[in-house]
């Protein structure tokens, strides 16, 4: 089942790329004009992105780098160690919405550590595969179309965040322990 | 709210460092940002020009049509508030097709199409519509199901089984995304 669903993400994006143009093509649309007319538009918006992406990079590196982040951590140990959760994972937790290499990284040595079929391991990967850089999804999403109220967008993803965390560490504590 | 977290980032950020004798970081921090959103930028800027290239082909062709259609059993109850045959319906399936297949780079590009598309519905210009909302929750609370990154970096540090947390993570994955569309549902009155 597994195989099926690594092959179908391998083929996905040739195949939609060969099928669009190749559609297009058979549609009689003049597709090398079509697609450059398109991909105009698409610079655009990177460039209406960037200063939104820089006001937040900035501000989650001043967060990591002074200390600030180790803080918070500190502060949420008790609730932690209180339902048992290995305290180790908790800096993973907390920077995967904030930063997508970060938290990358910080798996990365988490499995070097303690090795990835640890129970460190597993709920390394749990946490990261279920959830998503949610500052950055805000910020590029909104950014680019312009949008200055997000209503209750960034409190909805951050909330449903702390639900995946808990599911998280629900469900790997229960399989594998 | 973005405001009062941002502030919050810089605040804490700039008191700890002074606070701890490293006032240098901030500096440093700020000098890093600005080159990460570069290098971010410079490799999406690509990405997203040439998926919207290949959406211009996909709308002109009739294409996108079909996959609005496609889309329909699905996105009449997500997006309500979106024409059957709008293209921002074959947006939005291609963008969500994408993160549930976990194709990492295509990701942005099609949801950003997917918002552009979003925007044009919209009324109230700066502000989310209720679709754009929805969106954006699914988004961010990850529709993966196929976490080929979390995979490969298993296994190449040793793992016995690399895939052995694709079930737990599909679980975690689905309980994150009720939870985002509930709290949708609930909050977006709200918030108008």
């Amino acid at each position: 089942m597994l195989n099926i669903l690594t092959q179908i993400s391998r083929w996905a994006i040739p195949v939609m790329f060969f099928g669009i143009v190749f559609v297009g093509l058979i549609k009689k649309i003049a597709v090398y004009e079509a697609f450059v007319s398109g991909a105009k538009n698409g610079f655009y918006t990177t460039a209406r992105l960037a200063p939104n992406l820089l006001a937040m990079l900035v501000a989650i590196q001043i967060f990591r780098v002074s200390g600030a982040l180790e803080i918070v951590i500190g502060m949420l140990r008790p609730i932690t160690s209180l339902f048992r959760i290995p305290e180790e994972v908790l800096p993973l937790a907390l920077m995967r919405p904030l930063s997508g290499s970060g938290s990358l990284g910080l798996m990365v040595q988490l499995f070097e550590e303690y090795g990835p079929d640890s129970l460190i391991g597993r709920l390394a990967s749990a946490i990261m595969g279920s959830s998503e850089t949610t500052f950055y999804v805000l910020t590029v999403y909104t950014g680019a179309v312009g949008i200055k109220r997000t209503r209750h967008c960034l409190a909805a993803s951050l909330i449903s965040d702390l639900v995946g965390f808990a599911a998280a560490v629900f469900i790997v504590f229960t399989v594998f322990m | 709210m973005v405001n009062y977290i941002w502030f919050f980032m810089i605040a804490s950020g700039v008191i700890t460092a002074a606070l701890t004798g490293r006032i240098d970081t901030i500096t440093d921090a700020i000098v890093k940002g600005a080159e990460q959103t570069i290098t971010i930028a410079i490799g999406l800027a690509g990405l997203i020009a040439f998926w919207s290239g290949m959406m211009q082909i996909a709308e002109e062709s009739g294409l996108m049509k079909l996959l609005a259609k496609a889309m329909r059993p699905v996105g009449r109850r997500l997006y309500p508030d979106v024409p059957p045959e709008h293209p921002a319906m074959g947006a939005l399936l291609l963008a969500m097709a994408a993160n549930v297949l976990g194709l990492g780079n295509a990701c942005t590009p099609l949801g950003i199409k997917s918002m552009e598309e979003l925007q044009k519905l919209n009324r109230k210009k700066d502000t989310l519509s209720d679709s754009m909302c929805t969106f954006v929750l699914l988004t961010s609370s990850s529709l993966t199901i196929i976490p080929g990154t979390i995979i490969a970096l298993r296994a190449a540090q040793g793992s016995s089984a690399p895939a052995e947390v694709v079930g737990p993570i599909i679980f975690a994955t689905m309980c994150s995304t009720a939870s985002a569309l509930i709290l949708d549902r609930i909050l977006r009155r709200f918030y108008r």
